[in-house]
């Protein structure tokens, strides 16, 4: 017996583990991500993350650019949901430049940002239920991020980097198609999303895959700063829109969902529940919209909205604001911001520090993804392979906004 | 019903407690901006994240800044966000480092998720925190030698002549 107990000992310290490369470029990563797994046999124990891969080193270039240029930077962060980026950016040079919005601009900001979490969490959702074997709701969810896209097409001409408004509003007002699109898909989507639903949410194999599967403690979340649909998966709920409301937030009803283990499964369900209140606060922005003269798109800061070509062709005054803002003319006040919404996967912040210059001196986006995406090697140890993939998933890392 | 707690508390708190050690404190648009000497930026930290009434148990973000024309010893910065969840507190806390000694205490002991954003600041300009478990660049490649965001590295390559500063931003 003792000489058998020996045995076993010698056999653990004889154990060779296996070194897995996940990434960089593997389909089920769904974007560029490395990580480099220690395997005993299929379980995972540990993982290391290599980043970096499309850095495009966004802070450096954004010193370099007047406040109006650095908008197509932000939309390249979080491509998911380009109008959260856009809009957030916006609100935070306004606040540096203490600009009154219009309600209905901030209503018009409300409906695009919600309709942008809707399809930052289609996005994820869907490739979960990919992830875990079930193509076909994918199929059909991916639609209405179309029609979602189709409706950013109407109202800024791009449909993934969309550089959407400007600071002070929108580039122009949107057109009666958007609004047509608009309850078309609030009209449709819902039935699609319960359907969606239905097939997996009490479904056996999918209940089996997620639950457990990545989980991580509301006290680990905040420390490792987890933000967003992931952080009230775990439990607390912080939600940038309540606790500091930005673009009349204030101004709407809705819930927060916020789940209770932090695994796969209650992050799917949380970014479910979400969706409904994000179409249920486009639903109480058209009813708000009704009562406001639709004839007003931007604030009236002639200093940093530029004005329509046709004016500045034709208009003194256009023409001087359009080379003011274009030369970077612009008095802008010394001082320094943070500003933050809540991006489709957390609070997205911008840290502006201006000199007085033309340019911002220092642009530091807080991107959620890079901050959670951290706590990923502590979530999958222990766990298999392919439930690694399903917190990938269901972490909903963009590369993008990862890299800056 | 309970009133709520102000920054203004929790400024008096930790002048109470750090004295003359909190260097300057100002009302920034709307978030609270104080001072700090680098070598008690940990204390700091730990004070307001063991603080009963008012817990800071979340950073939001922490950045590095530089800043060439100021005196030697302020030339580099590193700027904390800190939030607290339970009363919606929010705080910068700002320290400078000599430009000689880019060398600061880690947070990563206290706050798991310092260790990447402490990462991407030594990536960025060369600041080095003490008792960091893996202190390597992160986003930038890791035989690079430069550290990018200082401003006088140059952003368009050098050897173009045909866009000069001036009209090009800074």
């Amino acid at each position: 017996m003792a000489q058998e107990i020996n045995k076993t000992t010698t056999q653990v310290e004889e154990k060779q583990y296996s070194t897995l490369n996940l990434g960089p470029t593997h389909p089920a990563t769904h974007g560029i991500f490395q990580n480099i797994l220690t395997m005993d046999g299929e379980i995972i124990v540990d993982a290391v993350p290599t980043i970096g891969y499309i850095h495009r080193a966004f802070e450096k270039i954004a010193e370099r650019r007047p406040y109006y240029q650095i908008t197509v930077l932000t939309d390249r962060m979080n491509y998911c949901s380009s109008p959260i980026n856009n809009m957030g950016y916006h609100m935070a040079v306004e606040k540096l430049l203490n600009v009154e919005i219009p309600k209905r601009v901030q209503y018009m900001r409300v409906i695009v940002m919600e309709l942008a979490r809707i399809s930052d969490h289609i996005i994820c959702n869907s490739v979960i239920s990919v992830d875990s074997g079930a193509l076909s709701g994918f199929v059909y969810m991916f639609q209405f991020r179309e029609l979602i896209y189709e409706i950013y097409e109407e109202i800024c001409g791009a449909r993934l980097t969309t550089n959407m408004g400007r600071i002070g509003g929108f580039e122009r007002n949107w057109p009666k198609t958007a609004w047509e699109k608009i309850d078309k898909f609030l009209h449709e989507f819902p039935v699609q999303l319960d359907e969606f639903e239905s097939l997996l949410i009490r479904n056996r194999i999918f209940m089996d895959r997620t639950i457990n599967v990545g989980p991580i403690s509301a006290e680990r979340a905040l420390n490792y700063g987890f933000t967003g649909p992931n952080l009230r998966a775990a439990g607390v709920d912080y939600d940038v829109r309540a606790m500091n409301p930005y673009s009349s937030y204030e101004d709407f009803e809705f819930t927060i969902p916020v789940g209770t283990n932090g695994d796969t499964y209650d992050r799917f369900v949380v970014r479910q529940e979400e969706m409904r209140q994000s179409l249920s606060i486009i639903r109480q922005a058209l009813t708000k919209l009704k009562t406001l003269p639709d004839t007003v798109y931007h604030a009236e800061v002639p200093d940093v909205f530029l004005p329509p070509k046709e004016l500045v062709y034709n208009q003194m005054e256009a023409l001087i604001y359009h080379f003011k803002i274009v030369m970077g003319e612009v008095p802008v006040p010394v001082g320094e911001i943070y500003h933050a919404v809540e991006g489709g996967n957390g609070e997205l912040g911008f840290y502006l520090v201006s000199d007085g210059g033309r340019t911002p001196y220092r642009l530091h986006f807080r991107r959620p993804c890079f901050i959670y995406y951290q706590a990923y090697p502590e979530m999958i140890k222990g766990a298999m392979l392919s439930d690694a993939i399903l917190t990938l998933s269901s972490l909903n890392v963009i590369a993008g906004e990862l890299d800056a | 019903m309970e009133t709520k707690a102000t920054i203004e508390q929790v400024m008096d708190r930790l002048v109470a407690r750090f004295g003359s050690e909190i260097r300057s404190s100002e009302m920034c648009y709307d978030m609270m901006t104080i001072e700090v000497p680098a070598h008690t930026i940990i204390a700091v930290l730990q004070e307001l994240h063991d603080d009963t009434a008012t817990p800071f148990r979340f950073l939001t973000s922490l950045c590095g800044m530089h800043y060439p024309h100021l005196a030697k010893d302020k030339q580099f910065g590193v700027v904390y966000h800190m939030h607290c969840l339970t009363s919606n507190l929010r705080l910068r806390i700002k320290i400078y480092l000599h430009a000689d000694k880019l060398e600061v205490d880690t947070a990563s002991a206290l706050f798991a998720t310092a260790n990447w954003m402490e990462r991407e600041t030594f990536d960025f300009y060369g600041i080095r925190f003490k008792g960091h478990p893996n202190l390597i660049r992160i986003l930038n490649m890791e035989d690079m030698v430069p550290f990018p965001m200082r401003k006088d590295f140059p952003l368009e390559d050098q050897r173009r002549e045909d866009k000069a500063d001036e009209m090009f931003g800074r």
